[in-house]
Order: structure tokens, then sequence, then C-alpha cells
């Protein structure tokens, strides 16, 4: 095999594996920041190695022997690092005379320890966000970097802090049970639904990395969704995803333009997905639980996706369904998208009510969209001059230019 | 980006339908795709036999055949639609195949991006009526 193809299909076995090997690994040496050095030191070995031996028959296993040695060896060496270290050593010694059977069975378990302990509560939201996706996306630090908008330096160091603070705090590697795992749980879907927004933010034309953010989200959002499936939130998480990520072709147009929801081409929507997320909200929905607020959304969002057209949403259901949201998760963003729902499923007049509630929130004072959904409400009421004064303070505020023309257009119409 | 992995079984016909032990070993990998966050969707398909075939001239003259075929070819059994991150991790993912007697194929799937300009507005129109 030439080296360079040789070179790929390693990275590829390691893409597949590091998640289970950094995780089988931090098991052993309850460090996550080890346990990704280790495993990076077995990548060195197959690169060195497998080009001319050839890649394995099992390379998963290959690549977690080569690295409990190293654990050994570092152990035995005492190299660089203060722990106890006869302790280590006797613990990585008894886990490897496991059978291999047993360690395969706590796979699932282990990968799932590894995602609650980057999303540990020690860390920030940053640093959660950065760790996941090093640890479990496989992402390098340059990628991440660029993902998210800052230099190397500034990641790497985030990242180094992040494995610091986790060894500091000695944060046990394992997973959450009973009342601590719901507690816990919904930092873990945060940060799967931040890199999803993140990537789902970045514009057609822009660095790759940045939408293949919505890509890792899924993956990610599947997994746990996989690992968790009587949690109606991870499920309620991956429906909404899915649905989101259905719509991904028809949301800016070939100039790179933002299309609005109502606008879409549904022809364009991703019906493979949309399949798989109505799926997932159908599997919440069956669970004992009541749907939270992820699964609230997504069950929104499944209105819109089962309209053939926009005038054929089911509106009296979204506005049902944003009061239930509005119940659960209050929030004035949720009350405007609410009173939206309202005025297309009652008609103006009670959505106007639900606006004047919210009108004095100070997280809305700067937000075009308040004064927009009331000037529209307004027009639909004959209210003109009213209505003309909200589309104009809405064009002041609209952070977008094709926006402000927009709204300008309309001030002058109404 | 997504592939398609195509199974060719190397199978006679009459012998299609698969072992209770075949169908748990996959289901094992089936699983582990899924755990993996990589599987989007897959089928296994009846022999072709049971299908048929509508074939195209150069002209577009059509010829409607049912099944069971004279000639033998490598047919498809089944496939699985995964999203991987590259081509390499596809290939890696086939090579897990609990296979025997048989050949896994992996294609890309083409995404709009991939075509050119024009053949993307020419989608656009005529699906999309923009």
């Amino acid at each position: 095999m030439p080296a360079v193809e040789a070179k790929r299909s390693i990275e590829a076995v390691w893409r597949v594996e590091q998640a289970r090997l950094i995780a089988g690994l931090a098991r052993m040496v309850r460090d996550v920041g080890l346990a990704e050095d280790l495993a990076q030191d077995a990548l060195v070995a197959a690169l060195e190695k497998w080009p001319k031996a050839g890649v394995p028959d099992n390379p998963g296993a290959w690549l977690m022997a080569t690295a409990k040695n190293r654990a050994i060896d570092l152990m035995r060496r005492g190299a660089n690092f203060e722990r106890k270290q006869d302790e280590l050593i006797h613990e990585v010694g008894a886990r490897m005379a496991m059978d291999a059977a047993s360690v395969e069975h706590g796979l699932g378990d282990d990968l799932l320890a590894l995602i609650f302990t980057c999303c540990h509560p020690v860390l920030g939201t940053e640093a959660r966000v950065a760790l996941t996706l090093k640890l479990l996306g496989g992402l390098t630090t340059p990628e991440i970097a660029r993902a998210f908008l800052v230099s190397e330096a500034t990641m790497a160091q985030r990242i180094v802090r992040a494995k610091r603070t986790l060894a500091a705090a000695e944060v046990p590697f394992e997973t959450p049970d009973g009342t601590e795992l719901d507690e816990r749980l919904p930092a873990v879907l945060e940060v799967i639904y931040l890199v999803f927004n993140e990537g789902y933010a970045a514009t057609a034309g822009e660095d790759l990395v940045r939408p293949g953010l919505c890509e890792e989200a899924l993956r990610l959002g599947r997994i746990v969704a996989e690992l968790v499936p009587r949690e109606p939130e991870a499920q309620g998480l991956i429906a909404l995803l899915e649905i989101q990520a259905s719509r991904t072709r028809a949301r800016v147009d070939r100039k790179g333009e933002p299309v609005l929801l109502a606008d879409q081409d549904r022809s364009r929507w991703d019906p493979l997905l949309i399949r798989r997320g109505l799926a997932a909200l159908a599997r919440a929905e069956a669970l004992p639980a009541p749907l939270g607020p992820y699964g609230l959304q997504a069950a929104i969002a499944a209105c819109h996706a089962g309209a053939a057209s926009a005038d054929e949403t089911n509106w009296v259901r979204i506005a049902a369904l944003y009061e239930a949201l509005a119940a659960i998760s209050p929030s004035p963003i949720v009350e405007l998208n609410r009173a939206v729902a309202v005025g297309m499923a009652f008609g103006p007049e009670p959505a106007l009510t639900l606006l004047d509630a919210i009108a004095e929130e100070p997280a809305l004072t700067r937000y075009h969209l308040l004064p927009s959904v009331r000037g529209d409400l307004l027009a639909k009421l004959g209210r003109g001059a009213e209505a003309r004064a909200e589309f104009e303070r809405a064009a002041e505020l609209a952070g977008n230019e094709r926006e402000r023309q927009l709204l300008r257009r309309r001030a002058v119409e109404s | 980006m997504r592939f398609m992995m195509f199974m060719y079984p190397e199978i006679a016909e009459e012998d299609w339908n698969p072992s209770a032990e075949d169908v748990a070993e996959m289901s094992r990998y089936n699983e582990e795709l899924r755990k993996a966050g990589m599987l989007l969707s897959l089928d296994g398909l009846h022999p072709p036999a049971e299908g048929g075939r509508v074939k195209f001239d150069s002209a577009g003259g059509k010829t409607v055949t049912d099944g069971p075929f004279a000639e033998a070819r490598e047919v498809v059994g089944g496939y699985w639609l995964i999203e991987a991150r590259s081509k390499e991790e596809a290939m890696e993912w086939a090579s897990r195949v609990p296979g025997r007697g048989c050949t896994v194929e992996v294609r890309r799937v083409f995404e709009m991006e991939d075509f050119p300009e024009d053949v993307q507005e020419a989608a656009e129109r005529e699906f999309g009526g923009l």
C-alpha cells in the first residue's frame, strides 16, 4: 500500500476507534488527559508499524493493547506525572487480566462515562464543547479552533485547562445514575445542541469545518440517544436535530442568503432525515415521562415537517406546543414564537395580547423580531400607522441589510 | 458525507434466505454501526427472481421483464446508508461487515454541491419551481 494511502486508512481506523479507545483507557487510568495521550501514542505506533506489517485483523484491540502497554511502561518509569503509581500499575494490570469479552461488554458504558466527564459541571460550557469535540468527535485542536473562530493557541489552552480542571477536581470517571443522571444529562445534550447550532449558523462557502459541526452533533446525538434510550430528552434532542438538519438544503438560497421557513422550497427538505426525526420523536413520546423542552421543540419542528406547504401548517397544534414549552421552559423568545403561532391559529388580537405581556422584557428590547411581529399583526388588523411605526423600529434594530430593506418596504406598504 | 454500502452475496438464489445465525451476526454489526451514530438506514432485498426489470434501449424504448432471469450476474442483496467523515472511514466500516463469500461495495452519495452550477439550477427549476 502506498504510504499516503496507508496513512489515510490508519487515520480512518483511528476515527472509528478513538473515542472508545480513550474511554476504555480513561476507565483504567482515571484521567482523560492521560488516556488521550496514551491513545495518541498508540496511533503513532500504528503509523509506524501498519504500513509495513499491514493493518491487523482487529485494529481496535491492537490499539488498545498497545496503549495499555504504554501506560504500564510510563508508570514503571515514573515519567511526567505524579500519581499513586503502584496503585495504578496494579489497576491497569488487573484490568488487562480481565477477559476480552467483559471489556467488550462495557464499551458503551465507557463511552457514556467519557461523554459525561467531558460535560462535567466543573467545566465551563466552552470547555465542555471543546473537550467533547476533541475526545469524542476526534476533531483536531486546529479544526476545533477554526470551527469556533478562535486562534489555535486559545483553543489548545482551553483544552489543556479543561483536562487539568478535571484532574484537579478528581472527577470520577463514571456515568451518573438515578437523579444525578437527570441533573447532568441536560449539560450533555446542551453541548450537542450548541455544536449543532454553531454549524447551522455557518453560511455556505465558509470553511467546511463549520458546517461539518452539524454532522458531528448529529453523530453524537445519535450515539447518546442509543446509549440512554429511556431518556425522553435524548430522543427529543436527536429528533429536533434530525428535523432541523433536514432543511439544510432549503434554508439558504444560491447566493447564501437565509430563506425563512415559510418561504423554503419544501421539496428540498431531506425526507430521510425527517423520517428519522419523526421516529425519534415517536420514541420520546412512547416513554412514560412527558416531553421536555427538546421534545416539544421537536414536536413543533415535526408540525412544520409534516405540512405540505406553509399554508397547510397546523398552527393550532403549534400554538398548544408553544404553550406547553412556555410552561416548562419559559423565556421571552418562546413567548414571542408562541405569539406568532397564536396569530396564525387564532388571529392577530390574542397574539397582540401575548406580545403586550412581553413588551418590556429586557432580553427583547434590542430584538428586531418583536416589533416586526407586532407590525405584522397590526397590519392584519388594518392599524396601518401603528404597524408602520413598528416596522420602522424593527428596521432600525435589524442586524442584516437584507432584513432591514424588507422591513422598510413593509413600513412603506403599511 | 453519505455512503451507500451495497452487499453482493455470492450465493444461488435458492439459498437467498439467510440463517438465524447469519442474521444474528449481521444484527450485531448493524447495532455497532447504529451505536456509532453512523447508520442512516438499511434494508435487505428479496432475490431478483421475485423482482423485475425495465430495460431502456438507446432510443428510450422499453422492455419489461419479470424475474427469474436467465443470465447470472452480480446482484444486490441489501444496502446500508451511512454517514461517514471520509471514504476511508466508510471503507473501514465496510471491512468490518461479517461477510463470507460476498462483496461489499462502497459508493459515495451525490450531494447537490457536487454538481456544476447549471445542473444545480436545473434541479431547482425541475423540483423547486423557484
